[in-house]
């Protein structure tokens, strides 16, 4: 982030900021892992990591919930805080089964996520498909981007 | 797991794979978290590969090797624009090796809400067959 402040350039721009981007993060990754910390760019360190993006008439919160039932999920929106509570269950295998590894988590999670601009809430649609939850949030019509008339004449 | 109630998850970045060799395409590859346990009959393994669909998996087993890679296409529609980023998508790539005997023909493979479950049968143990000896 301070490589892309000092150069002040855009990213689409040069393709070697990417890669400094990439090595940037590697670092505080590293450096992190050491700490014993999560460390992402923003990240919240609050389960799910969740990625926010904008579109033209709308905003779309998306978080990689892998094995967790749609009926599982609970998800509230109060004005610009998007609230995803659920949990991750994973079913108790057949007795006897030894095992080899153990690397997937269950457990419960709550995470707040706060809208980048004024949402229609009656009209949020929320879809769970391959493990990945999307929220698609339309804007209300006071975020939406409006062109300006400019009167020409005297006064 | 019955302290599952209590606990609370904690978010984990996804843990980048050391590739052995370079990929063509270029973008992050993953290595998706498992559990691998077994039984008598089998050995099963679950693997979390979330936005994978069926048709863009790849389970393979050779030479005792098990490849599991999954592709990943950006689900983000082509006007959106970033606002906050906490995790990256790409492909998922891991790489077992068996010790075991696995009956390949029986193999099973089904991914749901982006978890693999993939059941290797081991192969049925030849069995005993007692030779009468014959006189005469």
């Amino acid at each position: 982030m301070i490589v892309r402040r000092a150069f002040g350039l855009p990213k689409s721009g040069w393709h070697g900021l990417d890669e400094l981007d990439r090595m940037r993060k590697q670092m505080t990754q590293l450096f992190g892992d050491i700490a014993g910390g999560i460390v992402g760019r923003d990240a919240a360190g609050v389960f799910p990591l969740t990625n926010v993006t904008e579109g033209r008439d709308n905003f779309y919160v998306r978080a990689e919930l892998p094995g967790v039932a749609a009926e599982d999920l609970n998800i509230t929106i109060t004005g610009d805080s998007l609230a995803i509570e659920g949990e991750r269950k994973i079913a108790v295998e057949e007795e006897g089964a030894k095992y080899h590894r153990r690397e997937r988590d269950a457990g419960r999670f709550n995470r707040m996520v706060t809208l980048p601009g004024h949402v229609d809430t009656d009209k949020v649609e929320a879809k769970c498909a391959d493990g990945i939850l999307t929220i698609i949030l339309p804007k209300a019509e006071s975020a939406k981007p409006r062109q300006i008339s400019i009167k020409t004449g005297s006064q | 797991m019955s302290d599952s109630q209590t606990q609370a998850l904690r978010a984990k970045e996804k843990k980048e794979a050391v590739a052995s060799a370079e990929h063509t395409k270029p973008g992050p590859t993953f290595t998706p978290a498992v559990d691998i346990f077994e039984t008598d009959t089998a050995i099963t393994l679950l693997a979390d590969m979330p936005g994978v669909k069926a048709q863009n998996l790849d389970v393979d087993l050779r030479d005792d090797v098990l490849t599991l890679s999954g592709e990943v296409f950006a689900p983000e529609a082509e006007d959106e624009s970033d606002v906050n980023r906490e995790y990256v998508t790409g492909k998922y790539f891991r790489q077992f090796n068996l010790s075991e005997a696995i009956d390949q023909g029986k193999i099973d493979a089904g991914i749901r809400n982006g978890v693999l479950r993939l059941t290797l049968p081991k192969v049925e143990k030849a069995t005993p067959r007692k030779i009468v000896v014959t006189t005469g």
